[in-house]
């Protein structure tokens, strides 16, 4: 496998260090501790895109340069990072003119891109490079019992299927699956999930929100896992505001990897499970009673 | 109010030249309109024109309805109907441009904080070359009605009980060769007015 360079991207360092906390935790149980990519920055995300295309990618290729610097290819666990780093690294191959003003502009700095990193997300790694098998032996305490609705979000299956299936994204459905969990039918795995919508414009993000929230209720999840800490934000954070609107039982957020966290056995404190703004705590304990 | 009638006075020939002069967007031409973009849309129930309506009205060139449209803020750039296109428009890259244009020529819907938060997104990460989240929601907050902060308390409480809050200002080492690399690379040249 080559060296991969862990971009964790602004999110990971502010509201959703759980995801932060349970990656690091889980790579290095597999024996593949995760090392921070040096320096790196912002990926400008959907708002610097709205306003300047060639800031916007000059940006975001500082990173691409940064991890060629390191000879590594990208870990990137946030949707939104996953999909401009993915969509920078296209243009600037296809894109004679762009290509051209921002390698000029990463040459002002010393820096260079060449065009030979990939950006690539955790799903995709723990699958292909690490393996359910290897995954399957360092389980210690399969979730028998957990039913989860698996929601992968928008922006690593659209516009790109990179490593998954676009319409039936299945790399998160085996790792649950690989814990021991129940995966439910989802239909709504790849719907948005109303982005920044939620703060700006509420009566319409709370709407989406409530939408994802209650079919999983309805297909009988016990949680919900996701993979992206805006989805999880939106889904969590917000829910409160959800259920003043309409009529809706709680229903707790996890992040994919802190699931496989469980499993592995590694504390629930070291995967940031506290910092589910619906706790998360009542499900797990009353699975794990229901197990033993 | 205005009659929703449309003259040929109303319609701006650059306007219809400069959309589809976007990478990709020539395909606008070909759209047969299946409206496959409007029905994948999960905004769409919220939209004054469909995005199928906004991509008609782009290329006969009602620029005046298609920079004032509600539908370029809703969209949350989740590409659904990017990959449902039969004729391959990249409805959701020009939404970006439409985006781009409006805050460029300021002629979005006042008081929408959407084009607010870009622009203080911006300033951040070029000043600082990250986000630091907490400070991003308070400053959007200051700047689009303080009003709105009072329905936040109970989440911004959320955030604190569970560690989620932080007033740390996020940097990176190398801020100068930041600037001097967003100074380098120049302005789009695709915003022609």
């Amino acid at each position: 496998m080559k060296k991969l360079a862990y971009y964790p991207g602004c999110s990971l360092n502010g509201t959703g260090r759980a995801y932060d906390e349970s990656l690091r935790a889980v790579f290095e149980a597999l024996g593949e501790p995760l090392e921070e990519l040096d320096d790196w920055n912002c990926c400008g995300a959907t708002s610097y895109m709205s306003i300047d295309k060639g800031k916007a990618y000059a940006l975001a290729s500082r990173n691409l340069a940064l991890a060629e610097r390191e000879e590594a290819d990208l870990l990137t666990p946030c949707n939104a990072c996953y999909l401009v780093l993915e969509k920078t690294r296209r243009h600037l191959a296809d894109s004679a003119e762009m290509g051209h003003r921002v390698r000029r502009a990463l040459d002002a700095v010393g820096l260079s891109y060449e065009g030979d990193v990939r950006i690539r997300h955790p799903l995709e790694v723990l699958t292909q490079d690490v393996g359910e098998e290897r995954i399957k032996e360092a389980v210690k305490e399969p979730l028998k019992g957990l039913k989860v609705a698996p929601y992968y979000g928008c922006q690593i299956v659209r516009p790109y299927a990179t490593f998954d299936d676009q319409y039936h994204p299945q790399t998160m459905d085996r790792l649950l699956k690989a814990t021991g969990a129940k995966v439910v039918p989802y239909p709504f795995k790849t719907r948005c999930c109303g982005a920044s919508q939620t703060g700006t414009l509420p009566e319409v993000g709370l709407h989406l929100v409530y939408r994802l929230l209650n079919e999983a209720k309805a297909r009988g999840a016990d949680v919900l896992a996701v993979t992206c800490p805006l989805c999880q934000f939106n889904l969590d954070a917000y829910q409160s505001q959800v259920r003043r609107e309409y009529d809706l039982e709680p229903i707790p957020i996890l992040y994919f990897s802190q699931i496989l966290g469980l499993a592995l056995g590694i504390p629930a404190k070291k995967l940031g499970i506290d910092r589910c703004v619906v706790s998360a705590n009542r499900v797990l304990e009353r699975r794990a009673a229901h197990a033993a | 109010m205005r009659p929703n009638i449309r003259t040929e006075a109303d319609r701006s020939p650059e306007f219809a030249r400069w959309i589809t002069s976007l990478p990709g967007a020539e395909k606008i031409k070909e759209c047969m309109h299946c409206g496959l973009c409007s029905a994948s849309c999960p905004l769409f129930a919220y939209m004054d024109h469909s995005p199928r309506q906004l991509m008609h009205l782009g290329r006969e060139g009602f620029r005046d309805d298609v920079l004032g449209s509600f539908t370029i803020w809703l969209c949350t750039s989740c590409y659904q109907c990017t990959v449902e296109c039969p004729r391959q428009i990249p409805v959701t890259e020009i939404m970006y441009a439409l985006k781009r244009r409006a805050i460029e020529e300021k002629v979005y819907t006042k008081h929408l904080p959407i084009p607010v938060l870009a622009r203080e997104f911006r300033r951040m990460v070029t000043d600082r070359g990250r986000i630091s989240e907490s400070w991003l929601v308070m400053k959007l907050l200051l700047k689009t009605g303080v009003h709105r902060m009072f329905g936040m308390v109970g989440l911004g409480w959320d955030l604190v009980r569970t560690g989620r809050f932080s007033l740390r200002k996020e940097t990176i080492r190398e801020r100068a060769d930041l600037a001097k690399m967003l100074e380098a690379v120049g302005s789009d040249a695709e915003v022609v007015s």
